[in-house]
């Protein structure tokens, strides 16, 4: 069978690509300082000197917005690293082998997503201290149930399965059975985790600067920018706006991306 | 989260003995748009809302209640024997007349006739011993227990109550304004409270809102207004919103970005916060023990440009911990005593053995978003001078219990009100053994004034000695003084009266 | 029958996990009740006095004991803040934030199980696409953005409702309803756009079965194979996915709350978290972890009538 690429991948490959080199531009250069500050020139509407404006400390957003982007992208690719690889080695184990280590291990998943979110980053932060290293450690924490709720459910699925059966009788290591053969099996479920994962850990980085536990200013990122730009809501409607396109513009190249990934066909 | 307000340090009392304070300035102004609004200014207005800018999640219990907010609402309810009055006079209240002694040590007070309760009893001598009794026993103010504790006698001879004092008390009356009259054998004062003043408690809904009902039986002069209901808006966005649509009548505490952008029409009045905002330095952080370094750190603020990026320029400028109600004690030359310099910074941090500049954290606490926003502005300012000032956001309580009661701390930016409207409300923290001495700034020179002027036997005697205290202050840059917040007050403008106190409260009775 | 029973001792046994974490959270978090409640110029025995009355002065242990003991009898203990029993506070907040989950629950499944049919019958490769990329974008709005400009959008611009301005259900049901549309809204148009791929990937999944093609071979038309079988196979993961989502929108509130300045469950837990006030917070934490427990206990056992296979498990 021919490998069709969905358009999906070239389309959100495209924009994550673009994204992407933008915010790596951010990191050596941007059109001013993120942290200059202009009385003259506050909350100024977008115009050929600043292409999306300024905010409440005359700070031009654009170079604002690369910081914060690459901020974000930063907490939420690591998030969903933690959070996607302890996921999947707890919920391998888990779904494989089941018993008194899956009971007790499943216990402990669920009481952390019954568990307010913000309550136990709050507990964490207090603990560790605010900042950009243990904002990840926090969140990613918080994300590791949900990837291993997922993956304990197509691991336990899928061990019944024949295959696996058939593959065991002829003596496959359970290692080598978990991560070669069952694990591949889980993509079209765990794809779309990963990339609801990263629209989540941006959300969650958004709710936890809104309140004061994030990142710390002047720092920028997209979540304690969208959370002051609504105090400015009125008078300068295009801070939250241009904030808020560029996490959808994120979110959407990366999700199209995956999705595009899950529909090509992979058979040979 | 974002609240306009949270609680201050050192939350306002009612209570103000100085008679030379002044009122804050008022500049009655009206914003640009002149839209008139709905209700059309010519009715007169019997029920209002008034927007207040954080929930009342305290005890209603007047010896109970800690938080700003809450007094500044339940001043409307509750009065003592004398209360104070827009221009920090006291005047007579539950008491009909007040007489002190020449020598100061002793205070009669004689009970007004027909003083009924909120709840139909008539108000007698009995509970106002019951009231002293109960404040003495369980107020949440130190130095209110202490001042009643002081007390050597006191003799009640018919209707009149006197107080002998050992030694003469020069904020006594301010304590007396503060032992709110209440009535004896009645328990729900911390959620149904009951008092005597021209307002009367009717409900409050957590969240959400907090109504008064005008007290028809009220011995003074009957408010014109009914009814009013605060309504809780702990988004300041939410708030302004509410208000800029004609939802309220009336809202305190505005920022000057706010002022801005109102375009109803409502008359905005000017007025200062009452508070000394700066950057508070721990000297157990060994370079803030360095004087040089404070004032490096002085020099490296450029006050006039911070306000003008966080409030368009309103405010005070301040340069020691005295705000300009004050007015027998404000010096403004003080404010002006480290101009911007930032080489001046630079060549004081290398002659105090940081020729590469320093690097340390501004705690500031996150729920309220002015001392955030000067955070952000002086560490941008800072930076210019080399010194590396890196912001860390906790919240409210945190802030209580790491930075001002463990002293955990390197740096952080808050505001200072007076507990009572005395100069030693602001001068006391910074003796070196006081509890409240969070810097721990110690200087025997200062201790000594602050002392001398404690005992000083005439008033301009005292008065000097305080502002010898402010001097000092300055001098040693105790501490980076910026500012006395800008406080703006949006009103219906088929309202008036409003009048700005010295303290942090809302009179509504005078409002028509 | 017993699978169930032991999945209920589970849960009971999470939700004790989850009370004991909270209370634990408060160990470690800095932060003092009394210096709320009394502020910072009390004496030092009234703070003592107060500490020992709210039975602060005893090991963590014994508190948690009596905690539990009490809360188990249903006695919720008295806020710190209000001095107000916490069962009232609750009570007052409990419909705001109830009626918010099931709005936001009823728009998502309105709208997502017509649209998700619809979507999944198209064959057109371009319409796919295109549905498939509205889909993408829908999703990748989060929850808080479509909230700010809900409020942008409706509230300030076009004067639908007043940002901010909350009318209490104790005023007028239909009032407080209206105000609660646009957050509930906000809330479920991601969820919509979630519920819609996964319900036409069910759909899809479903057609390319074999007995599919067998009964089209047979001569059945495709809307009967459709309607018969398909919808049947594909609504039922779609509704254990509806559960966990209804467990997700609780969650959501808490953001949306902020958003909106909704005063319910969500922003109560925030204040007293600030405020310290410990019985409130652990009678809403335990009180969400019911929730979310409930909702994916509900949505286990769907799932496990789906498949049989798990169900050993």
């Amino acid at each position: 069978m021919k490998r069709t690429k969905h358009p999906f991948v070239w389309v959100g490959g495209a924009l994550s690509g673009v994204v992407t080199a933008l915010i790596l531009l951010g990191f050596v250069w941007t059109p001013y300082s993120t942290t200059m500050m202009d009385a003259a020139a506050k909350r100024q509407p977008p115009s050929a000197a600043h292409w999306l404006g300024t905010d409440q400390f005359g700070r031009d957003l654009f170079s604002r917005i690369l910081e914060g982007a690459g901020t974000s992208l930063l907490i939420a690719l690591c998030v969903v690293l933690i959070g996607s690889v302890f996921g999947i080695l707890i919920g391998s184990f888990c779904g494989y082998y089941g018993g008194i280590p899956d009971l007790i291990l499943t216990r402990i998943c669920d009481s952390i997503t019954a568990f307010p979110a913000i309550l136990l980053a709050l507990v964490i932060i207090s603990v560790v201290g605010g900042g950009t290293y243990n904002i990840i450690l926090a969140l990613g924490v918080l994300f590791i149930p949900s990837f291993a709720r997922v993956v304990r459910g197509e691991f336990a699925r899928c061990r019944h399965l024949n295959y696996v059966k058939s593959a065991k009788l002829m003596g496959v290591g359970d290692l080598r059975l978990m991560f070669l053969h069952i694990l591949p099996n889980t993509l079209p479920v765990l794809l779309p985790a990963v990339s609801i994962g990263l629209n989540n850990a941006m959300l969650s980085e958004a709710s936890m600067s809104f309140l004061g536990i994030g990142i710390q200013p002047p720092q920028a990122s997209l979540g304690s920018m969208l959370s002051e730009s609504q105090t400015y809501l009125n008078s300068a409607p295009w801070y939250a706006l241009s904030v808020g396109g560029t996490i959808v513009l994120m979110m959407l190249g990366f999700s199209l991306l995956a999705e595009g990934l899950q529909q090509t066909d992979w058979r040979r | 989260m974002k609240r306009i307000l949270a609680v201050f340090l050192a939350v306002a009392m009612l209570a103000c003995s100085l008679s030379a304070c002044g009122g804050a300035t008022t500049k009655p102004s009206t914003s640009s748009d002149e839209t008139s609004s709905s209700d059309g200014a010519a009715t007169t207005k019997k029920e209002i809302s008034v927007g207040i800018a954080q929930d009342l999640d305290d005890s209603l219990d007047p010896f109970q209640s800690s938080d700003a907010g809450t007094r500044e609402v339940m001043f409307n309810v509750f009065e003592g024997l004398v209360k104070p009055d827009a221009t920090g006079n006291f005047v007579e209240a539950v008491a009909s007349s007040v007489e002190v002694s020449e020598d100061g040590r002793s205070y009669a007070f004689t009970l007004r006739d027909g003083v009924v309760f909120h709840n139909g009893k008539p108000c007698t001598m009995d509970d106002v011993l019951y009231s002293f009794d109960t404040c003495a026993a369980t107020s949440v103010y130190k130095h209110v227990v202490e001042a009643l504790s002081a007390v050597q006698e006191r003799t009640v001879e018919g209707n009149t109550l006197t107080f002998h004092l050992g030694e003469p008390n020069s904020d006594f009356m301010s304590v007396i304004a503060s032992v709110f009259i209440l009535p004896k054998d009645y328990a729900e004062q911390a959620t149904a409270p009951v008092g005597t003043g021209p307002f009367r408690f009717v409900s409050r809904s957590v969240q959400q809102n907090f109504v008064l009902e005008r007290n028809d039986d009220y011995y003074g002069a009957i408010p014109a207004l009914e009814r009013v209901t605060f309504q809780i808006y702990e988004d300041s966005n939410a708030l302004f919103t509410a208000l800029n649509s004609g939802a309220l009548d009336l809202v305190s505490h505005l920022t000057a970005d706010q002022i801005n952008n109102l375009s109803n029409g409502y008359q905005v009045l000017e007025g200062t916060m009452n508070l000394v905002q700066g950057i508070y330095l721990n000297e157990a952080f060994a370079p803030f023990a360095n004087e040089k370094v404070r004032q490096a750190l002085c020099y490296a603020v450029d006050k006039d440009a911070m306000m003008e990026l966080t409030a368009d320029g309103h405010g005070a400028k301040l340069g020691s911990s005295m705000y300009p109600s004050f007015s027998k004690y404000f010096e403004p030359e003080l404010a002006e005593a480290y101009p911007h310099d930032v080489e001046r910074a630079k060549a004081l941090l290398t002659e105090a053995g940081y020729p590469d500049g320093l690097s340390f954290t501004i705690k500031v606490p996150s729920n309220y978003q002015p001392h955030v926003d000067t955070a952000v502005v002086l560490a941008e300012q800072l930076a210019a001078a080399g010194i590396n000032a890196k912001i860390e956001q906790i919240d409210w309580n945190t802030w209580l219990t790491d930075v001002y009661a463990n002293r955990s701390f390197e740096a952080t930016v808050v505001g200072f009100d007076a507990s009572i409207l005395s100069p030693t409300a602001l001068l006391s923290r910074w003796v070196s053994d006081s509890s409240k001495n969070l810097i721990n700034y110690n200087n025997p020179e200062y201790d000594q004034t602050y002392a001398a002027a404690q005992n000083a036997g005439d008033d301009a005697e005292r008065t000097e000695l305080y502002r010898r205290c402010l001097r000092i202050l300055s001098d040693t840059a105790a501490n980076v003084y910026l500012q006395d917040l800008a406080d703006f007050v949006a009103i219906h403008p088929a309202l008036e009266g409003y009048q700005f106190y010295p303290m942090y409260v809302m009179d509504l009775s005078t409002l028509h | 029958m017993k699978n169930i029973a032991k999945k209920l001792v589970a849960l009971i046994i999470t939700l004790f996990i989850v009370s004991f974490l909270a209370f634990l959270a408060f160990q470690i978090i800095p932060g003092d009740p009394t210096t709320k409640m009394l502020g910072t110029e009390a004496t030092p025995e009234a703070v003592s006095e107060l500490r020992s009355e709210l039975g602060l002065d005893l090991p963590f242990f014994v508190r948690y004991w009596h905690w539990l003991t009490a809360f188990v009898q249903g006695d919720f203990g008295m806020s710190y803040s209000y001095h107000m029993p916490v069962r009232a506070m609750l009570a007052d907040k409990l419909p705001v934030t109830a009626l918010l989950i099931l709005l936001a629950f009823g728009f998502t499944v309105i709208l997502s199980l017509p649209l998700g049919i619809l979507a999944g019958r198209v064959r057109n490769r371009w319409a796919d696409t295109m549905i498939t990329a509205v889909d993408q974008v829908v999703m990748s709005v989060p929850a808080f953005f479509v909230g700010i400009l809900a409020c942008f959008i409706f509230g300030l611009t076009f004067h639908l409702f007043v940002p901010g301005n909350f009318i209490s259900y104790t005023d007028s049901w239909a009032g407080c309803l209206g105000y609660l549309v646009f957050p509930a809204l906000s809330i479920a148009i991601p969820r919509i756009a979630m519920t819609v791929k996964m319900l036409r990937g069910a759909i899809g999944a479903e057609l390319r079965q074999d007995y599919v093609r067998t009964s089209q071979s047979r001569g059945a038309s495709r809307g009967y194979a459709l309607r018969r079988h398909v919808l049947r196979n594909a609504l039922i993961p779609t509704i254990a996915f509806l559960a966990v989502s209804a467990a997700e929108i609780m969650t959501g509130t808490i953001v949306i709350e902020q958003v909106f300045t909704i005063p319910g469950i969500g922003r109560l837990l925030l204040a007293s978290i600030g405020n310290r006030d410990f019985p409130v917070v652990q009678a809403i934490v335990v009180l969400m972890a019911a929730w979310i427990v409930l909702v994916h206990f509900l949505a286990d056992l769907l799932s496990s009538w789906v498949d049989p296979r798990i169900r050993t498990h």
